[in-house]
């Protein structure tokens, strides 16, 4: 399995479009650093101008801390995009190539392949979420320097530093929960197809619409916002609430986790029934 | 139908050789399409198989059934005596296949393509033994390029290294030498048939390429509407088949009167070329070669046109 597992990873990642996804936040990344770098201030003063007629503010308020905050969720739209291109191609994709026959040829079980491809998915978009991470976090610290985290989320929240690291660092790893919950759908719908446009076209079209009836706070889908995954995924803000709201930061694990299994146990229940005729 | 199948004393079939695959009433529909239709045949160790049809006989969807790549609707399938449903991997791991066109990581080179494949094979397949499968194929020169840069019959080469890299016993090749030019066509026949005499392969061959299978197996079946047409020895086909023959001879008027009065039933022909032509069965052709002796006639040549191509359209 480990090694069905790297050989899965090296088809990955030699091949140059598995790159475009990190390219692509490099590049936002950076502009949106250096945005911030001539306008951050002007920025800072807007959003704190009504609490500076009350409170004397210290300290340097457009630190790196800052700026990541604003980069996560300036950015957060963009992941799931990223994220699709891999998974939905992982069977589709060799399907519509052609070297899925080449590949189930072999002495692995269907089982065995499914499972490395989609630990394969679930890597990728680990990494492409620890890629953030780096360069949101890591880079924006050592251009802006460190300090407390004023951010707003429900009410202005001001955040000591002390506090400021395990929260990104809780914040990631939701993220990366909730982009393996795209991950999945992408994955299982690349079963059900022997084109990559499909799957990855399918979930933008899901995650978008699940989005826009989560976000419309509509008596109508009160009910059915409480089932869909869009509603869980992006629940990573709970952590930069003042006191979070553990139950249902819980909840909203449980709740991914769920639809994980449930969206991979779908997608190897097709995998393995299907007539490979591509 | 014909039979002449290993249990019939007439093959010249080793009888008591192992049985390698054996396929009994299979079938499989896709939506309205029978595409196998009770199919059944047997190969022996040792076999080069030849597996006729016309496009969509159901030649490339039983190969898919036998790598278990679809699932079939009903009928056996037993690969070195094991059923495959449920020993698919111990027995693919005997197997080497390339099912149609062949494909590849088009990014990766064709080593790195045979690494993977061949790590994917649950044998440890040494740089030496890439190496031998690219040099039999005639590809070693080419192991660092990318795929994505070779040429149609290129791929077709390394979709037969790929299939022996990590030596199989069987070896399955569906239509291996589509879109060969001439020289491509002799070199992969003359690989099959080394796999086969020097190595021991048993293989399984598909072919439209009618003139391939003649050249290469010794057994074959000819399947069309995803059932049986005939199965047996090639040369006893072929043999037993009746054939054109086109003659050409120094005084044809004469020599056409006298093969017409002889061999009436045949109902010989002249064709614009001057030739005649007519259907006759093996044993005519001498025959005819000894009537024309007897009148002084010279015979220039005595031609057997698409024997097995005439033999497999009469029978599809």
């Amino acid at each position: 399995m480990w090694q069905l597992i790297g050989i899965e990873l090296n088809k990955v990642f030699l091949r140059r479009r598995s790159y475009i996804g990190f390219l692509a936040l490099f590049m936002l990344v950076t502009i949106l650093q250096v945005a911030m770098y001539v306008e951050g201030q002007t920025f800072i003063n807007l959003m704190i101008q009504n609490l500076k007629n009350t409170f004397v503010l210290e300290g340097n308020l457009l630190n790196g801390y800052f700026v990541s905050f604003l980069l996560m969720n300036s950015l957060w739209v963009l992941l799931p995009f990223l994220v699709t291109f891999v998974a939905g191609d992982s069977i589709a994709g060799e399907a519509h190539a052609g070297t899925l026959r080449l590949l189930l040829t072999r002495p692995v079980s269907r089982t065995q392949v499914i499972i490395a491809k989609f630990t394969t998915s679930l890597l990728y978009t680990l990494l492409l979420v620890i890629f953030l991470m780096l360069i949101s976090l890591g880079i924006s610290t050592l251009i802006f320097g460190t300090g407390d985290l004023v951010v707003y989320s429900k009410t202005l929240n001001i955040f000591p530093e002390r506090v400021v690291l395990p929260r990104f660092f809780m914040a990631f790893g939701y993220a990366f929960l909730g982009m393996a919950v795209v991950t999945s759908l992408a994955f299982m719908l690349s079963t059900m197809t022997n084109n990559a446009i499909g799957p990855i076209i399918g979930t933008m079209a899901l995650v978008i619409g699940f989005t826009i009836i989560t976000n419309l706070r509509l008596v109508a889908f009160e009910t059915l916002r409480k089932f869909l995954f869009t509603t869980y995924i992006g629940s990573w803000t709970l952590f930069f609430d003042y006191e979070p709201d553990w139950s249902q930061i819980r909840f909203s694990i449980l709740v991914c986790l769920v639809h994980i299994l449930v969206f991979f146990g779908a997608g190897l229940f097709v995998f393995k029934r299907k007539d490979i005729l591509t | 139908m014909l039979d002449v199948s290993p249990f019939n004393p007439n093959t010249h079939r080793i009888l008591n050789s192992e049985t390698y695959i054996e396929v009994k009433d299979l079938k499989k529909r896709f939506g309205k399409i029978q595409a196998v239709n009770g199919l059944g045949f047997s190969i022996f160790k040792g076999d080069i198989f030849g597996f006729l049809g016309p496009n969509g006989a159901g030649k490339s969807t039983t190969i898919r059934i036998l790598l278990s790549l679809v699932k079939p609707d009903s009928g056996t399938v037993s690969i070195f005596s094991l059923p495959l449903e449920k020993n698919r991997t111990a027995i693919l791991s005997r197997i080497g296949a390339m099912v149609e066109e062949p494909r590849f990581y088009e990014y990766l080179s064709a080593y790195k393509n045979l690494e993977m494949l061949g790590k994917l094979s649950g044998k440890n397949v040494s740089h030496s033994q890439i190496m031998q499968a690219l040099t039999l194929t005639g590809i070693e020169e080419r192991h660092e390029s990318p795929v994505k840069t070779f040429s149609q019959g290129m791929k077709q080469r390394l979709g037969i290294a790929q299939a022996i890299v990590h030596d199989p016993d069987l070896l399955i090749l569906d239509e291996p030498a589509n879109g060969l030019d001439p020289r491509g066509l002799r070199d992969i026949r003359e690989v099959i048939l080394r796999l086969n005499r020097e190595f021991g392969k048993t293989i399984l061959i598909s072919s439209h390429i009618l003139k391939e299978i003649e050249q290469i197996a010794g057994r074959m079946i000819i399947i069309n509407k995803g059932a049986k047409v005939v199965e047996g020895n090639v040369h006893e086909l072929l043999n037993a088949s009746e054939f054109i023959l086109r003659i050409e001879v120094s005084a044809v008027a004469k020599a056409f009167e006298l093969i017409s009065k002889a061999f009436k039933q045949l109902e010989p022909a002249i064709d614009p070329d001057d030739r005649i032509i007519m259907r006759v069965s093996r044993k005519d052709i001498p025959l005819i070669n000894k009537l024309m002796a007897e009148h002084d006639i010279d015979v220039f040549s005595l031609t057997p046109v698409n024997s097995l191509e005439q033999y497999f359209l009469d029978k599809t």
